[in-house]
């Protein structure tokens, strides 16, 4: 069948021709794959104009529960560094990489983050597990919120950069060292900020899980209705049991989030008597022109909307 | 001590009444919507439809954002579409009712889940399109009350050739030309209810709430006044009783699916014990009459 053949044979072409273009791309700029809009914007910040950048998870898209495209996979296919959360944060992802079977070194921004556990308090987080997965006793991997851990993203986006593109290594290191001094600045901004937020004004409700580690470094309080993960549904008695919390504990302000669908939240905020905060950020930017479009928007843009619904007295 | 199990939620919490609210409310037509689709043996249907209104609330939810009439009115116009379209087909070809529905609602659910994707947000959609019972606010409660109302008075037009037409179509068709402006408005009716079922309380409690009542109420009863009467007191009642359960102590269910593993229970106790060919009637001897 020499048609046949022939047809084979124009196809194999066809394919080491389609191979040529990427390749020469590749050589102008680093082809690098980022899973989530927050990491992405770190790697725009390091990398630079030496990266061509392909961030999976866009804006106010929700990485917990992504499904992923063939364009994904193709971007994947074609990259040589693919930053990755860790920690479990994109479930889906581990997968997209064995599947499109790239060659790309994957670096793990969290590594060197000492995790939270997420705290297994009176209920039971085994009901979380919907999808597959189960968060009991995991680690929390919002590590972001935290700009102390962001930092450590940094460092290593930096390294991880330097070791696929050597040549840029002095590009590389300047970059990042300029973005953690402006990282810097932001965390004393936000620290600033809390200690004039009134000690005993500073918690709020949120509604999920993410600002595990914003609590912990700078000791405001989040109480959430539902688990870690964005696919838990809360039950009547976890919503009644925070009901009961805001009220005894004067709780004043409950905080929308960019991905979650708000109106359990403004039901406990219309129950409790608390008041609705402006939306903060959680797991993924706004659009560029959003008010938070880069990580240092967003964190600048949660702390102010937190001082304004925690300082302001008693309505 | 039963104060605190069975009252106690209700009396303290705004947000369990408004759940109850809305559970009853949608019982009320979801029973009767119910029995007409067990009767007339479409009973995937309503979860052919679930699907079919998705492009409608997704376009809703991308132009306006999470806004309870658009995401409304793009579920209901796409419901509506794919109800008309699947009905229409259905009688003028050859394609059966069933047939063509999967065809619309499979395009439909294709078509949504494209548009969410072009738009590169990948919030997932049945987090945000769909509503959680705990959460109901006023829109929310007066939808769902209205479309109750609405539905209950076009069930009470439409009574008459409705029962006819689950009980011999072609007879309805040979006296009357009613037949397919009757069945299309039904059929409106379900697209109406799944969708304020949707928004309030998502896809599970809708479909849910509509089916296992009705077909547990058939274990107990042919007549279909006694059937819708007991489809909607069952449909209350797993309300209630989900919500006691999402709540009691040590449980923690979420209250969704709590509510329809309730009707779930009431449907596999009257498969069991029902009088109208339950299980534990048949395999028992019975006694036979005697003069």
């Amino acid at each position: 069948m020499p048609n046949r053949r022939a047809l084979l044979g124009a196809l194999a072409a066809g394919l080491i021709l389609a191979q040529a273009p990427m390749a020469a791309t590749a050589q102008d700029k680093l082809p690098v794959v980022a899973s989530f809009s927050i990491l992405g914007d770190f790697v725009k910040e390091v990398g630079g104009d030496r990266v061509a950048l392909t961030t999976l998870v866009g804006a106010n898209g929700d990485a917990h529960v992504y499904s992923p495209t063939p364009a994904d996979a193709k971007a994947m296919a074609g990259a040589k560094l693919v930053v990755v959360n860790g920690l479990k944060f994109e479930g889906w992802i581990t997968r997209l990489i064995k599947s499109s079977g790239t060659k790309a070194t994957v670096a793990t921004a969290t590594t060197g983050i000492t995790p939270l556990r997420n705290e297994a308090d009176d209920h039971d987080h085994g009901k979380k597990d919907k999808h597959g997965h189960n968060h009991a006793g995991q680690d929390d991997p919002h590590a972001w919120q935290s700009v102390a851990n962001a930092r450590i993203y940094v460092a290593n986006i930096r390294d991880a950069l330097v070791k696929a593109d050597p040549a840029g290594q002095a590009s590389y290191e300047a970059n990042a060292t300029r973005y953690l001094a402006q990282l810097d600045a932001v965390e004393a901004e936000i620290r600033a900020a809390v200690a004039r937020i009134p000690a005993d004004r500073r918690k709020a409700i949120t509604s999920h899980d993410a600002f595990g580690y914003f609590v912990k470094a700078y000791g405001v309080e989040f109480v959430s209705p539902q688990g870690v993960s964005t696919e838990a549904e809360a039950s009547a008695r976890d919503v009644g049991r925070i009901i009961r919390q805001i009220k005894a504990e004067k709780i004043p302000a409950v905080f929308l989030e960019n991905v979650t669908n708000p109106r359990l939240v403004e039901r406990i905020a219309k129950e409790s008597g608390a008041k609705v905060g402006g939306r903060i950020f959680s797991d993924a930017l706004s659009d560029a022109d959003g008010p938070a479009g880069t990580y240092i928007a967003m964190m600048k843009h949660n702390i102010s909307q937190i001082e304004k619904a925690l300082a302001a007295g008693p309505a | 001590m039963l104060y605190d199990l069975f009252i106690g939620p209700f009396a303290e919490f705004d947000f369990m009444r408004r759940a109850l609210v809305g559970v009853v409310a949608l019982s009320v037509s979801g029973g009767a919507i119910g029995v007409f689709l067990m009767l007339r043996r479409m009973s995937l249907t309503g979860d052919a439809m679930a699907h079919a209104i998705l492009p409608g609330a997704a376009i809703g939810y991308l132009v306006a954002g999470f806004s309870l009439p658009a995401m409304t009115l793009g579920g209901l116009a796409a419901g509506f579409a794919v109800a008309l379209a699947a009905g229409a087909v259905a009688r003028v070809t050859v394609i059966k009712e069933d047939a063509s529905l999967a065809a619309f609602y499979l395009i439909s659910l294709a078509l949504g889940v494209t548009i969410v994707s072009l738009r590169g947000s990948a919030v997932d959609l049945f987090h945000v399109l769909f509503g959680n019972v705990l959460a109901l606010d006023d829109d929310v409660l007066i939808l769902l009350s209205g479309v109750a109302t609405v539905s209950l008075m076009t069930l009470a037009a439409l009574y008459r050739p409705l029962v006819m037409e689950c009980v011999d179509p072609g007879f309805l068709r040979s006296v009357s030309r009613s037949g397919g402006l009757v069945h299309l408005t039904f059929l409106g009716l379900v697209v109406l209810n799944l969708v304020a079922g949707f928004h309030a309380l998502g896809t599970l409690l809708a479909v849910g709430l509509m089916m296992l009542p009705a077909a547990a109420a058939r274990f107990w009863t042919a007549d279909i006044t006694r059937l819708i009467l007991l489809a909607s007191g069952f449909g209350m009642v797993s309300g209630y009783a989900g919500l006691v359960m999402s709540y009691s102590a040590g449980s923690n269910l979420p209250a969704g699916p709590a509510i329809i593993l309730a009707a779930g229970a009431l449907y596999l106790g009257s498969l069991l014990l029902g009088t109208q060919g339950g299980l534990a009637r048949r395999l028992l001897p019975r006694r036979h009459l005697r003069a």
